[in-house]
């Protein structure tokens, strides 16, 4: 990294040139970042949007303990045996998140899981784990988004709203930026916006298609139809609050571009249809290519969640929801994802890594989390570390540690940490559980459940 | 440390070094093997056994982003095949599941437990070389390559339709270097440029004009990569996918690509895939007639052959083209195609060979041709193109097939005979393979072609990676079931178990290169890629053990 | 008077720049108990910007403040929040066998607080 960082000794004031912004899924790799040795702190962080600026500059390394048990301060190395008698005692542990931090954090993790015959998931489950689901049914037409940026002359977004949560999507990617056959930017792109509301992301929107709450696979299904040249009833409009005419015109659009995309959101994948829908709209686009070429893939929305995804699938052949309590990888989606394997109160201790299912989940997955010894690494006090028995502080991955992240397209990028942290990294942590739970394993003699005798009172 | 072993008694077959089923004690000190060893050293008794190198697979699809997709897109290919882990107390090692796509732990252990010690995975976009190294961090025991695409290439494009020869040799070593992979490889030269900028257009001839570059032609991109690879004195030479994979009458663009060459070294992979006759679009007729021919009589070229097995595959590849061809011959809905930015397309879908299928067992057979037509088997090696043509765990199966002329015949018997009917009959079809050149195809000829000089043979210097078989009639279970497995002399499979859990090494090049070509390459990537040119290169921290394999300048 | 409405969470660049000061701070607390509404349903109900509203789904209930959007921006009967704690007390637990809980498009009864 060498030329890349140029110090000047001085002020102690430190450059860090084509760093990696983890927030969410676009992993702007071209930060540079001005960071305060002294004061620990990251004072300016250029082409940074307001996302990226709000993390770099936020950041803050908070005085906590290395690690709470049952909220008292305590040690690294007593949280790490604390958490690893849960782990080893326990039946049917949960493992979840993994979408905040590196791969190498990511890979441990599953290994972890492997020996302790627990379930994992990542926050793919709710976010775009039914668009998971719906290309082992119909498959993808996809590309990175160089590819994107540099042939694309109709850009459809659908069901998502980049302008506030993916910022630079449209300068880097897909509509402002300037690509090898977009010399002329917007100019050389159409660009569609379909939408249950007018949201931020519209305006710069060519034409923008307001589809009925709820209805957005009953359009999709009826473009597809028209792709294919079947007559399709006016009425269609009243379902879904479009226009045959704009359908029409539409598919003209995409039937006729160079190179079409589709953009979706989880405004297809969280909603009425779920992997129906992205399989609608996934197989929409591979429909398309008896004409064109097109392409269909989903906006993702934490830094490295595609990541934990791709980790996942290479170490156990499923994406997300496996259980391993055979002593081999199991996948099903409703039984092993996180969100049901809490609200229906199957695990009996839980390890979060990088992620806060405390303020996202549904009410009685949440409950369920504070009746057993879950266990939390974050860098920041979460709503889910407030409620564990062992809360970890970690370093915070892509500020003060390196490591892998892939971006929503399957780039993988090296990050380049800009501050040291006195706090150890989620992957050291996680090896050091780790290491401690193969001792106890392979002395144990009798098996487990000592895990009741640890719950806590409910 | 100084850990010594010795193999005894056992029949030892080593072509390269000219052993042929000779009794002789093998030496192994420190992970490699040599002259002698301290007579007390602990033994194994090889007494009824055959003890081979390591296998090496020269061409398969184990790591990276495509393959990923393959393993998400296929749930039910993994569910009825599960690797379970071993027990905690005994060894650590990682669960996982098979299929067509197994994961990166099992394709470790079941490559291991065959008795293959190096694979090179043979496609990886550079930009995503990053991927496939991490992958390669999951895959246990065997050492492995990757091959990075060059054939289409946005900036080598524009570098060849200007003459840029210097700049184009300085760019691939870079690229080498960066991604620290181990040759270069095209796949349907020419061809991403219509799929992708011209609404799904393919190329046929290797005169055609490549639509935007006035000057380039798939002919020009073989000639120039050729080239370039030997100036660079690369181990491996261009490792070829030629155009027209699939399409009947293609043999003829088969022999005007080992044409082009000009007496060049050059290896065409899977070419059973390039051996067609007929027209196109309609049923395909058998050419390996043709292309053994050739082969036999130009010592330039190198093969192997992407036999075709009966059963479940996945066809996964970088010639998206040809994966939107298959859907009409897929009963699977599954399609996936993904373009990698000015570098790659790439296209997936889930397949079966069927005996009953007139093309299918054409294609088994054009393999079988192939391989009993070979003059040389050190030039036309064992592969499946695992797991288009089948999966490597069916080697064992093909090996059966190519020693045995009875099961061989039997086979022929039950599948489509029209097809069969179209295959030449001769004395070759009685040919049965001799445990050496089954040593040859499967592990010293990989070995020779790649420029690994420490694999593929038993001689003092080589890496101790050695298999011993149990000697047995049916091959099949022979060579499915090893009795020993060292590999960097750590023995693996100890009678028939998994004992040791093993980390093995990557394999790359590193040619020298001008560094002026960087302020070529950064502005090309600044402007066309989306992320930075100073993020690009693999740092050191993806290869924690490796091994450069050196140039011939080195 | 209860009225029947489709509520949307999503994301907001408000609640983005929230979580990363932090979650207890005033900022992320504003951004996730601030619900949209649809101007003409507001002034049907009597409701006023910064009204507290009370959601009420199967699941559960929260009490929220609500905003105005323009006709043309959020059609009437249709409610938009930011994710945050809120909505977790709203979403139900069946997945579908999906692992998603129906997290967008959730049927809520609203009623003015005041």
């Amino acid at each position: 990294m060498g030329a890349a960082t140029k110090a000047k000794s001085e002020a102690n004031i430190k450059t860090v040139e084509n760093a990696t912004c983890t927030f969410c899924g676009c992993l702007c790799d071209d930060m540079v970042l001005t960071v305060d040795m002294d004061a620990k702190k990251i004072t300016k962080a250029k082409n940074a949007c307001v996302l990226g600026k709000a993390l770099f500059l936020s950041h803050e390394e908070e005085d906590r303990p290395f690690a709470l048990i049952d909220g008292k301060p305590a040690t690294l190395k007593e949280g790490v045996e604390e958490a690893a008698q849960i782990l080893a005692n326990a039946r049917f542990p949960m493992f979840y998140g993994m979408s905040d931090t590196t791969c190498e954090a990511q890979r441990q993790n599953v290994a972890l899981v492997d020996m302790v015959g627990g379930t994992i998931d990542s926050t793919t489950s709710v976010c775009h784990g039914p668009t998971g689901m719906a290309l082992q049914g119909v498959g993808e037409s996809t590309a990175t988004l160089g590819e994107i940026k540099n042939r694309a002359d109709l850009v459809i977004y659908w069901g998502g709203n980049p302008a506030e949560s993916l910022p630079r999507h449209f300068a880097r990617y897909a509509v402002t930026a300037k690509g090898m056959y977009t010399p002329n930017r917007k100019k050389d792109r159409t660009i569609v916006n379909v939408d249950v509301r007018r949201t931020k992301s519209v305006p710069v929107a060519d034409i923008f298609i307001q589809v009925k709450i709820g209805a957005d696979f009953e359009l999709l299904w009826a473009l597809r139809a028209l792709v294919k040249g079947r007559h399709v009833d006016p009425n269609i409009e009243k379902r879904t609050g479009v226009s045959l005419e704009t359908m029409k015109d539409l598919v003209e659009r995409m039937k006729n571009c160079r190179y079409g995309v589709l953009f979706f959101g989880m405004g297809l994948s969280m909603t009425r249809g779920r992997h129906f829908n992205s399989a609608a709209i996934l197989s929409l686009a591979s429909d398309l290519n008896e004409y064109t070429h097109f392409i269909a893939t989903p906006m993702r929305g934490h830094g490295n969640v595609a990541g934990a995804d791709i980790v996942v699938s290479w170490q156990t052949g499923y994406p997300f929801g496996v259980n391993f309590s055979r002593g081999y990888p199991k996948f099903n989606p409703g039984e092993f994802t996180a969100t049901d394997m809490f609200a229906r109160g199957d695990a009996d201790a839980g390890l979060i890594l990088a992620s806060d299912p405390g303020s996202n989940f549904t009410q009685a997955a949440i409950d369920h989390m504070k009746k057993i010894p879950m266990i939390v690494l974050d860098p920041k006090l979460t709503h889910t570390a407030k409620l564990a028995r062992v809360a970890f502080t970690t370093s915070h991955y892509g500020i003060n540690t390196g490591g892998t992240a892939y971006r929503s397209d399957g780039v993988p990028i090296e990050l380049r940490p800009c501050l040291d942290s006195k706090y150890p990294s989620d992957e050291e942590v996680i090896r050091a559980i780790y290491k401690r739970v193969e001792q106890l394993l392979k002395t144990r003699k009798k098996t487990k459940g000592a895990n009741n005798k640890r719950r806590k009172a409910a | 440390m100084g850990s010594t072993l010795r193999i005894v008694n056992g029949r030892v077959y080593d072509p390269a070094n000219d052993v042929d089923g000779k009794t002789r004690d093998i030496c192994i000190k420190d992970g490699k093997i040599v002259k002698s060893v301290p007579p007390k050293t602990k033994c194994i008794d090889a007494k009824g056994m055959v003890v081979m190198p390591g296998g090496v697979d020269i061409h398969c699809h184990i790591a990276g982003a495509k393959a990923n997709i393959a393993r998400k897109l296929q749930p039910d290919d993994h569910r009825r095949d599960v690797h379970p882990r071993l027990d905690l107390k005994k060894v650590n090692t990682r669960s996982g599941t098979g299929g067509t796509v197994p994961s990166t732990f099992t394709t470790g252990y079941r490559y291991a437990t065959m008795g293959y010690t190096t694979a090179m995975e043979a496609a990886v976009p550079p930009l995503l070389a990053r991927h496939t190294l991490d992958e390669f961090e999951d895959t246990p025991v065997i050492d492995k390559g990757f091959y990075i695409l060059m054939g289409n290439n946005v900036l080598l494009y524009q570098m060849l339709q200007e003459g840029r020869h210097e700049e184009i040799r300085n760019a691939v070593a870079w690229w080498l270097n960066a991604t620290k992979s181990y040759t270069t490889k095209l796949v349907n030269p020419g061809g991403d440029e219509p799929w992708k900028g011209h609404r799904n257009a393919t190329i046929t001839q290797l005169n055609d004009k490549i639509d935007g570059y006035e000057q380039l032609t798939p002919r020009k991109i073989i000639t120039s990569m050729v080239n370039t690879v030997e100036d660079l004195g690369l181990p491996h030479p261009v490792h070829i996918h030629c155009n027209n994979l699939g399409h009947s009458g293609n043999y003829k663009t088969t022999l005007e690509t080992m044409k082009a060459t000009g007496g060049r070294r050059i290896h065409i992979t899977h070419i059973q895939f390039h051996s067609y006759g007929g027209k196109p679009n309609e049923n395909p007729t058998s050419k390996a007639p043709q292309i053994a021919e050739y082969i036999n009589n130009n010592s330039n070229i190198t093969a192997d052959v992407g036999q075709v097995m009966f059963g479940r595959s996945t066809s996964m590849t970088a010639d998206a083209p040809l994966a939107w061809m298959l859907t009409r011959y897929s009963n699977d809905r599954r399609w996936v195609n993904a373009d990698t930015e000015c570098e790659s397309g790439c296209g997936i879908i889930p397949f079966a060979y069927q005996e009953q299928v007139y093309t299918h067992a054409l294609q088994w057979a054009i393999g079988l041709e192939l391989f009993l037509l070979s003059k040389d088997p050190w030039r036309m090696v064992l592969s499946t193109d695992h797991p288009n043509g089948g999966t490597f765990t069916s080697y064992p199966r093909l090996i059966r097939t190519l020693m045995d002329r009875e099961f061989r015949k039997q086979q022929m018997d039950s599948v489509n005979q029209k097809a069969v009917a179209k295959i030449k009959r001769g004395h070759h079809m009685e040919r049965e393979y001799t445990l050496q050149e089954i040593a040859i195809v499967t592990r010293a000829g990989p070995a020779r072609i790649l420029g690994l000089k420490n694999k593929g043979h038993l001689g003092p210097g080589a890496d101790a990676d050695i298999t011993i078989y149990d000697e047995h009639e049916d091959k099949e279970l022979m060579f499915s079931a090893p009795r020993y497995v060292l590999k960097s002399g750590h023995l693996i499979i100890d009678n028939h178990e998994f004992r040791n859990n093993h980390e093995g090494k990557i394999l790359h090049v590193a040619p020298g290169y001008d560094e002026g070509i960087k302020d070529v390459i950064r502005p090309f990537v600044e402007d066309f890629y989306t992320i930075k040119f100073d993020n690009y290169a693999v740092s050191d921290h993806y290869i924690p053990r490796h091994e450069v394999v050196p140039t011939a300048k080195q | 008077m209860a009225e029947t409405m489709i509520l949307i969470p999503g994301r907001t660049t408000k609640q983005g720049v929230g979580l990363l000061e932090s979650k207890f701070k005033k900022q992320y607390r504003d951004a996730t108990t601030t619900v949209e509404i649809n101007v003409e349903d507001m002034a049907r109900l009597g409701l006023k910007d910064g009204c507290k509203v009370k959601l009420r789904s199967a699941n559960g209930v929260t009490t929220v403040k609500c905003t105005g959007r323009k006709t043309e921006d959020l059609p009437p009967g249709v409610l938009f929040i930011a994710y945050g704690p809120p909505t977790s007390k709203l979403m139900g637990t069946d997945t579908g066998a999906s692992g998603m809980p129906l997290s967008k498009h959730l049927e809520v009864e609203l009623e003015s607080v005041n």
